[in-house]
């Protein structure tokens, strides 16, 4: 797992919107969709034709959405088994016998959540660890978990790595893993990752103090962004909260 | 004056492990010393205590006197003394915890008070003298192992230290980058303490060396002399590559 | 928190997307969590001092890296770790709040892992209710095993056999106040629990492996266990031996009132949320049906889970049955793990 998270460095407008107002854009366009009835279905293709708009702006390519949109198929799964178990009426579907408000309820996670995935990607595709964590301190994120966090993602592929390298060691020593003898061998490792990445905290911490820290990390934002970045980078959230409005008011 | 002035040092881990069983040794200013011996045998323990990260001024188990430049080690020179004593850690990605290089190299200089210009200043400045200034914007995690190693010289260096002490400076390096980070070494106007397994890189820069075993200091006198020692050097645990004799070779001695 | 268990979904983490409650519940568990991490960062604050934030970091990364491994649990199964309990033991209740809910933002923000407005309820499932039922019911544990630092595995073993399903009952208190669709309440916390009971087990084998092969390497390291470690012996350059208090920055809280704490933190969490299930009238409903107020049970597809027996049956008031069908759910668990910690005990004892 490397320490990029899933940025797509290329650049582009999107990519170019500070970080706090992406998050900002981010949570306001979630919290529409969410507040969004399930019937009012116009609401959901606008949505989609912006995110779709946003994500060819941001030059991302179509594969790598696509992929991380991975992430939701456990909930597709307790989607698609909604109309099974939910309560109420029954509707007919090609001789399957569905609860309605099952059908409805499957339809609403999976719009709902499918928009709120790929907005999240949208974010973490085109603004860096680094980026994301100035913007998190610009929104006054207490700096203890802007710290915290920070050190967090500088060090996500240095333990992933020892892990990695533990797991091959294993595997070349005839591991196969499966059987529950083998748990211990597993669980040892990870425990010897523990004390590693504990051990390793101490040195950098001892590193920090060789370095004079006393306990304030440094700031890591620069300058803050211009009412025309705001602006721009909320549009396609603030248009969302119109249509959430309007859906509520018109409905169907 | 003394640069280093270390006497009946002790110290336990909290885990009980003991490291150290009463280290005594003194390094002059502008000295180049080596510390030589095995693994286990104290050394990275020792230069920890150098700046008050271990021992009893930092609240652990232990006893014994430092002096760093003539002022003995309390808690109230504590930020003084981190100053003036630079450490380069063993594996650079303890020492690289922030998210780019350069905000890296800024944040010692940070802590001493170091704002805008000033501090944008000294950071390039020591990245200059590790030859890194075009790397700044980069994540250490896409930098190479020899060049996050200079990177972590950099970060010390953007604190102007007087005594520079290094974790085995020379391990996991390819030969250029070895060679590479001595002719930095050689041209830095400071004292230096070095801990290493690579003798002869003690011997290109070092013209004394201590070597340390079992907790405590077994012997201390000119590195070329040590390393001809053969009965001293095998008693350690210490052997010379394959064909290399310190007899024949330049050290920094002209 | 659904987890899936099987071997053929390999590192999936599943987090609650966005859209699965509504958004009053997302606001709410979204000042839960909040406030949460504010108190523990406050609570914390002395630790993070004492250590750095670099440790709470590093921890956090190991939490992320190892929630992805493939644990084969036996009958050629793998299970996958969630940490609160594990992470609690070993850095403290307060840093661990911080390091899951650090490890959750990051997977929301960097990985487009788990919803931006379901974060919060994340956090309260995952970086609350799994650490605090975990930690305050391993120092409960400790009162009453042998004072040695080895003790702490069982101890935590417990804490986290009981904090899954504990979490996965608020996940479905949750889904009683502001789920998105109806679904009969009774099965859906009768499948979460006894799935999460299983997936529980998982979880208490992992951390009892790893904890041990911590207290094997590091014992000083478990902060659970700090209060239990032994004097130094420490022999100077002229060779006097002393005997010394190995120095901890942090005791751990006297525990005499960790016991209090953890069964009342574990028993609220259980009544509360098994009183919201029931308040919800779908709930009420089953609960009733199952409970046999009415004329039967129905409900073919509770009939073989571990929760059919739970009835109480001859209660009238079925917010209070429900409430105690939860509770007796935890009890049980308990007897469980005590059960299984005992087990652990005597064979540990027979191995040394």
């Amino acid at each position: 797992m490397s320490g990029d998270g899933l940025l797509v460095a290329v650049d582009s407008r999107v990519h170019r919107i500070p970080a706090q107002v992406k998050i900002v854009a981010l949570f306001v366009f979630v919290l529409a969709v969410v507040s969004t009835p399930a019937l009012v279905f116009w609401a959901f293709g606008l949505y989609a034709v912006m995110l779709v708009a946003a994500v060819v702006v941001a030059r991302l390519p179509a594969p790598v959405v696509s992929r991380r949109l991975a992430v939701e198929t456990p909930f597709i799964v307790f989607a698609l088994l909604l109309p099974f178990v939910a309560t109420g009426p029954r509707i007919d579907v090609l001789g399957l016998e569905l609860s309605e408000s099952g059908v409805l309820g499957a339809w609403n996670v999976l719009a709902k959540g499918t928009l709120g995935v790929v907005a999240a990607i949208l974010l973490s595709a085109t603004t860096g660890p680094r980026d994301l964590l100035a913007g998190l301190e610009r929104l006054r994120l207490p700096s203890t978990l802007v710290a915290i966090l920070s050190f967090m993602v500088r060090y996500l592929s240095v333990v992933s790595d020892d892990l990695h390298r533990m797991r091959i060691a294993r595997e070349s020593r005839g591991y196969v893993g499966g059987r529950a003898g083998h748990l211990k061998a597993v669980a040892g490792g990870v425990g010897a990752l523990f004390v590693r990445s504990f051990e390793r905290g101490e040195r950098v911490h001892l590193a920090m103090r060789s370095r004079g820290y006393t306990g304030r990390m440094p700031l890591l934002s620069a300058q803050g962004a211009s009412s025309t970045q705001w602006l721009e980078g909320l549009a396609i959230s603030l248009t969302a909260v119109l249509i959430a409005v309007a859906s509520r008011v018109v409905g169907l | 004056m003394n640069a280093i002035h270390v006497e009946r040092l002790v110290f336990a881990y909290p885990d009980g492990r003991q490291a150290l069983f009463g280290v005594d040794f003194t390094v002059e200013r502008g000295e180049r010393v080596a510390l030589l011996g095995p693994n286990g045998a104290g050394k990275t323990t020792l230069v920890l205590h150098l700046n008050g990260i271990l021992g009893s001024v930092a609240g652990g188990t232990g006893s014994g006197r430092i002096q760093i430049g003539g002022t003995d080690l309390h808690r109230e020179h504590l930020p003084e003394v981190r100053r003036k004593v630079g450490l380069v850690f063993q594996d650079p990605d303890d020492q690289l915890f922030m998210p780019t290089v350069r905000d890296d190299v800024a944040f010692g200089p940070a802590n001493l008070g170091l704002r805008g210009s000033e501090l944008d200043d000294r950071v390039h400045e020591a990245l200059v003298q590790v030859g890194m200034q075009d790397h700044a914007d980069l994540a250490p995690h896409h930098l190479s192992f020899g060049q996050r190693r200079r990177v972590a010289v950099a970060t010390v260096l953007a604190m102007r230290p007087e005594v520079l002490v290094f974790d085995e400076p020379s391990s996991n390096l390819d030969p250029a980058s070895r060679r590479e980070l001595a002719d930095i070494l050689a041209g830095l106007d400071v004292t230096l303490l070095m801990i290493t397994h690579d003798l002869p890189y003690a011997l290109q820069l070092c013209g004394r060396s201590l070597l340390m075993d079992g907790g405590r200091i077994v012997a201390d006198g000119k590195t070329r002399d040590l390393l001809g020692d053969a009965d001293l050097m095998s008693a350690h645990r210490l052997e010379l590559p394959y064909g290399f004799n310190p007899m024949s070779v330049p050290g920094p001695e002209k | 928190m659904l987890r899936s268990g099987r071997n053929k979904i390999k590192n999936v983490r599943v987090h609650v997307p966005d859209g699965f409650f509504d958004a009053p519940t997302s606001i709410a568990t979204g000042l839960i969590a909040a406030g949460a991490v504010g108190f523990s960062l406050q609570r914390a604050n002395r630790e993070i001092r004492e250590t750095g934030p670099a440790l709470a970091g590093l921890t956090a990364a190991f939490v992320f890296a190892v929630q992805m491994v493939n644990f084969p649990v036996g009958a050629g199964t793998s299970g996958h770790l969630l940490g609160g309990a594990l992470a609690a033991a070993l850095v403290g209740p307060w840093t661990a709040v911080l390091v899951m809910s650090t490890v959750l933002l990051v997977q929301g923000l960097l990985f487009a892992d788990g919803g931006l407005t379901a974060l919060g309820t994340n956090i309260t499932l995952m970086g609350l209710i799994t650490v605090l039922v975990g930690y305050f019911l391993t120092r409960a544990i400790l009162q009453v095993l042998p004072r040695r630092v080895g003790s702490v595995v069982p101890a935590a073993t417990v804490g986290a056999l009981v904090s899954v399903p504990v979490a996965a009952l608020a996940f479905t208190g949750l889904y009683a106040v502001g789920g998105a669709v109806d679904i009969p309440l009774g099965k859906l916390a009768t499948a979460m629990v006894g799935w999460h009971i299983l997936v529980g087990i998982g979880e208490a084998v992992i951390t009892a492996a790893v904890l041990s092969a911590v207290v094997a390497t590091r014992p000083d390291l478990v902060y659970a266990a700090r209060h239990l470690q032994q004097e130094l012996v420490l022999i100077d350059a002229d060779g006097n031996t002393s005997s010394v208090s190995p120095d901890k920055p942090i005791a751990a809280k006297p525990a005499r009132r960790a016991l209090g704490v953890g069964v009342a933190v574990t028993f609220i969490v259980a009544g509360v949320v098994s009183l919201f299930a029931s308040a919800h009238p779908d709930g009420l409903e089953f609960v009733g049906a199952k409970l046999g107020f009415e004329s039967a049970a129905k409900h073919s597809a509770v009939a073989g889970s571990p929760l059919a027996e739970y009835g109480v049956s001859g209660i009238g008031n079925t917010e209070v049955s429900g409430a105690l069908a939860g509770i007796i759910g935890v009890l049980v668990t308990i007897v469980v793990g005590l059960a299984l910690a005992k087990l652990a005990s005597l064979k540990a004892d027979r191995a040394s």
